[in-house]
């Protein structure tokens, strides 16, 4: 196995267009797991920690090697409540966004963020750059739109992002675990409201009927937030699984989607 | 000789302190060498090929693949085990290598040894194994039914015709839990030069292992030497061997010291777990409450190979029914050869599941009859002078239940959580849970259990106490896995020699004899009583050669005299003692399932308040509450450890941990998804110890650490029981269970 360590970002592209199938490695909380485990025997790594634009977070783009610890710590209320339920203080401390994108796990605790907010994944490669909407990018259980040669350099946000969001998520214990459900939710000025639910399907999805239920309403009704989560429920793809049943995630779905609507109604 | 100046020496860290642990700062500082930091000169390393398949035939081995590759020395397979080619601590059953057929998820088939771990891995891998794969037996009643039963207890007691008023019946399962010990399995075999072996492997009872590996090595019993390990934790996962036998083999065979470490996911493969079970339960009583008759049947799943499960069925029969009197009583255990993972010891030993299901009969019944679920237990509590409801021994020792009952009862119940911190409400940092959606309920069950070995096992602790000019050294087999035995072991010849400077000197098999296994409750009772033994020995010896009446850290004295000094005690011939320590006799059930089966009783009660988001199924434990008998408390704090370690265990099986089967196949065999209690989950433990002293424990200790995790699974379940109304006849109780879901 040979490790490449660029120190910047054009030493990172030339190396993975030199090594098109090399596993790129950022905190490793995954990558390292499956090696561990067998599951994947790369034959060259390009460790991404010193290339330094991979880092940058300004207005409106997070870098994919900011990690969930960085995040926890910022001023978006979502992203740090997220942050927070991601494995413990080490793991959150090496965990990267663009590392929950690249595994494209289904319960993947910043992705109901990023879909929430309709944010573009921005790719690098030798050849150059591209954006892709985060639905374009995320394409089934640990599969992805990402080429070969080619790396995620960061997210884009949209140019306002609503201070009104929330994350929830559900696991079996009260920290450090896998979602068994998550769920984000936003919440605009105008009363458009978009809601990301986790774990419920083969990607991130989005509830858009019920999305649209409770656009611009100021204050749902408790009648409509029954039916804002009947819809939530009826439209998850959740499957079962060693850590839950498909029949609980769409119980468990609509009744996470109402309460975090409500906790961002109120923020 | 004078004894001018010489002042009497203060006994410091005896009987009844909270002593401090001697390892505790090595531990603490990370210097500690566990059996993992182990290592030696031209070292080899081990590496194991298994089979994750539930059960097939072997169709095809061939190890060439590894052999030709390049720093690989060894690699054995089930046909080069040079002895006995089955291994187990009671039945020895399973196959040291697999013999041409798997018959559980995660079998091993062949080992390797090579270089480093890496080649030993990849050598591992590239051996060819062909499998056609069988149809897994993994269902409980169909095992009954095709007589796949490797122990049936029958229990028959009181008249078959009596019958009760009031009648409540329930079905219960309890999920496969496991040991989860922090350290994983490791080991170290070093060759002799002589044809003989030392091995260092993860274990509670080295002599036990002795027998097994010089039977499986083909060695003489003086060939083999085991060694007591420094091992992270046990909980019965260490009572069979694991890679003990794999690296003596391939010590004997390369003639070099070979290691082995198993990472997590092996670890789950390679020790056994607790029995999952079926149980049927029906309970009679009278309108006032007494129990009339209790029937029930167990099915405990034994899975691939019996070892311990013989008497693990047996302590789930004889404890079927709980501290509590009851005239007429039906039981029938079965414990079932399956092909899911083998199942053995784990803390309570077949006590656990049967506790689940009863305490949640008594509550069903104290509804019915309308009665407090507490009052009802006070009124069927078994104590001494009491008979035991399955098996009918006299309960001839103390046995304070209506005492941990009350004394639980008057721990006062935790405030209200009026905080909006989401690490104290249902789904923590999740953020599931708003305050005003969380219901509380309150929870009970007593617990009750066996110590020691019962049914006329000849159980007996070996060891040996030796004064020097320095203190004394104690002697002894008894495995510490970080239980506190050392301890305690020091702090009983302390209070005993009355000399603060004693040490504990851990021997292998070749020195010392047996002192038992580290379980069943034991050691503080067993290796604690023989030590006491040899210390009073020693002390009766130095007072008589000298002449005092009084012993301590300077020596001999009389009237307030010196008569002579610890260097000038030890001058002559050595003061020493080794003591062979047995508990009362007990004997075999007769075919009833009749007779005085067991030594001794403890008994525990626990309160559990639980905080329930009913609409999603989130819970938090807020507190758990406990009164434990102890006989004696010799080390307050070291119970106390053991009491919340317990209730963590407990309270595991009752929300998280639970192996996940699937067709004999293990789904979840991480951390990752294996889920124990982290500090989030664990409550703040209230615990009271009733301390009524055992005749024949040292200083009147009882073995206890047992207890606290056998009936803090039903307290909990108890307690979201009371918070949702959903009958929860499973654990550990699932979200989907909470909401009524599947």
């Amino acid at each position: 196995m040979q490790i490449l360590r660029p120190r910047d970002l054009d030493g990172a592209l030339d190396a993975l267009a030199a090594h098109p199938d090399a596993s790129l490695l950022a905190g490793g909380t995954d990558l390292m797991v499956e090696v561990n485990l067998e599951h994947r025997r790369p034959e060259t790594v390009i460790a991404l920690r010193r290339v330094g634009e991979l880092a940058e977070w300004r207005d409106g783009f997070i870098g994919a090697t900011v990690t969930y610890a960085r995040m926890e710590r910022e001023r978006l209320p979502a992203l740090a409540e997220l942050a927070r339920t991601v494995g413990s203080p080490q793991i959150r401390a090496a965990g990267t966004l663009g590392g929950n994108l690249g595994t494209a796990s289904p319960a993947g605790d910043a992705l109901p963020f990023l879909a929430a907010l309709d944010a573009q994944v921005v790719l690098a490669s030798a050849e150059g750059r591209r954006r892709l909407p985060w639905d374009e990018f995320l394409l089934g259980p640990g599969h992805t739109a990402l080429r070969p040669g080619e790396l995620v350099l960061g997210v884009e946000l949209p140019d306002t992002v609503p201070a009104r969001q929330a994350f929830a998520k559900i696991g079996v214990r009260q920290a450090m675990v896998i979602a068994t459900v998550n769920c984000c939710v936003v919440r605009h000025d105008d009363g458009a409201t978009r809601v990301a639910m986790g774990a419920v399907g083969p990607t991130v999805l989005r509830a858009r009927e019920a999305e649209a239920l409770v656009a611009g309403v100021a204050e749902p009704s408790p009648q409509l937030l029954d039916e804002f989560q009947r819809l939530v429920s009826k439209e998850v793809q959740p499957i079962t699984d060693h850590r839950s049943t498909a029949e609980y995630r769409r119980h468990a779905a609509g009744v996470l989607a109402r309460r975090t609507l409500e906790r961002c109604l109120h923020r | 000789m004078t004894d001018l100046g010489v002042r009497r020496p203060t006994l410091l860290g005896g009987v009844g302190e909270s002593a401090a642990r001697p390892d505790g700062i090595a531990k603490t500082t990370g210097e500690f060498e566990f059996l993992g930091d182990m290592s030696a000169d031209g070292m080899l390393w081990g590496a194991t090929r298994r089979a994750y398949v539930p059960h097939a035939r072997i169709v095809g081995l061939d190890v060439t693949p590894a052999l030709a590759m390049r720093g690989v020395h060894a690699v054995l397979t089930f046909d080069d085990v040079p002895g006995h080619r089955y291994q187990g601590q009671h039945v020895t059953d399973q196959p040291v290598l697999a013999e041409g057929v798997i018959r559980h998820w995660g079998e091993a088939v062949a080992v390797v040894a090579a270089d480093d771990p890496e080649t030993a891995r990849r050598a591992a891998a590239a051996i060819t194994l062909e499998l056609e794969e069988l149809e897994p037996l993994t269902d409980l009643e169909e095992a009954l039914e095709r007589g796949e039963v490797y122990r049936h207890v029958r229990v028959r007691r009181g008249d078959p015709e009596a019958r009760g008023e009031v009648v409540v019946e329930g079905t219960y399962e309890t999920g496969m839990q496991d040991p989860a010990p922090l350290g994983n399995e490791a080991g170290l075999a070093l060759p002799d030069g002589a044809g003989g072996v030392d091995i260092w492997g993860p274990t509670q009872w080295t002599h036990v292992d002795h027998r097994q590996l010089s039977a499986c090595l083909g060695l003489q019993p003086e060939a083999v030497r085991v060694h007591p390990c420094r091992i992270g934790g046990a909980f019965g996962a260490r009572e069979d061997l694991s890679l003990q036998t794999h690296i003596g083999m391939l010590a004997l065979r390369t003639g070099r010291p070979v290691k082995m470490v198993y990472d997590r996911s092996e670890s789950f493969a390679g020790h056994v777990k607790r029995h999952r079970s079926q149980m049927r339960y029906r309970h009679e009583a009278d309108r006032d409450g007494n129990l009339v008759r209790v029937t029930a049947r167990l099915l405990l799943d034994g899975g691939a190979y019996e070892l311990t499960s013989a008497a693990v069925v047996a302590n789930s029969s004889y404890f079927a029914v709980g501290a509590y009197d009851c005239p007429n009583v039906e039981v029938d255990g079965y414990v079932l050869r399956t092909n899911d993972p083998p199942t053995g010891a784990m803390r309570g030993f077949g006590a656990n599941q049967p506790c689940f299901a009863a305490e949640a009969q008594m509550d069903r019944l104290a509804a019915q009859l309308g009665m407090d679920p507490l009052e009802l237990r006070l009124r069927n509590a078994l104590e001494q002078g009491g008979h035991l409801a399955t098996t009918g021994q006299l309960i001839e020792h103390p046995l304070p239940t209506r005492e941990v009952i009350r004394s639980l009862a008057a721990i006062p119940l935790p405030e209200p959580n009026d905080s909006d911190d989401p690490r104290l409400l249902p789904g923590g940092t999740g953020l599931t849970t708003p305050r005003s959606g969380v219901v509380r309920g309150v929870g009970y069950a007593v617990g009750f259990k066996n110590l020691q070995f019962s049914e006329a096992f000849d159980d007996y602790a070996e060891a040996r106490v030796e004064l020097t000019p320095d203190g004394a050294v104690v002697h002894t087999a008894a495995i510490e896995v970080g239980q506190g035995l050392v301890t305690i072991l020091e702090q009983i010849v302390r209070s005993t020699l009355n000399m603060t400077h004693v040490r504990v000197a851990f021997d292998h098999t070749g020195r010392i004899g047996s002192a038992g296994s580290t379980s069943a409750s034991r050691q503080t009772q067993m290796a604690g009583g023989a030590a006491l033994e040899a210390a009073r020995r020693v002390r009766d010896e130095a007072l008589e050669r000298a002449g005092g009446d009084e012993l301590d850290e300077a020596g001999v004295w009389r009237d307030g005299r010196l008569l002579a000094s610890l260097e000038e005690l030890c001058a002559g011939a050595a003061i020493e003692h080794h003591v062979r320590y047995r508990h009362p006799a007990t004997e075999e059930p007769d075919e009833n399932g009749q007779g005085a089966l067991h030594v001794d009783f403890c008994v525990a009660a626990h309160r559990a308040v639980v905080d329930v988001d009913v609409d999603l199924g989130m819970l938090r434990v807020v507190e758990i509450a406990i009164a434990q008998d102890v006989g004696k408390a010799l080390n307050p704090q070291q119970l106390h450890g053991q009491i919340e370690g317990g209730i963590a265990q407990g309270m595991g099986q009752a929300i998280m941990e639970e192996v996940v089967l699937d067709r004999g196949v293990v789904r979840n065999p991480t951390f990752m998804d294996y889920l124990l209690p982290t500090s989030l989950d664990m409550p703040p433990v209230e615990a009271v110890l009733v301390e009524e002293p055992s005749p024949w424990g040292p200083y009147g200790a009882k073995g206890m650490a047992e207890l606290p995790t056998v009936s803090a699974t039903p307290a909990v379940a108890a307690a979201i029981r009371a918070a949702t109304g959903r009958p929860l006849d499973r654990v550990p109780v699932r979200p989907q269970g909470i909401v009524g879901l599947q």
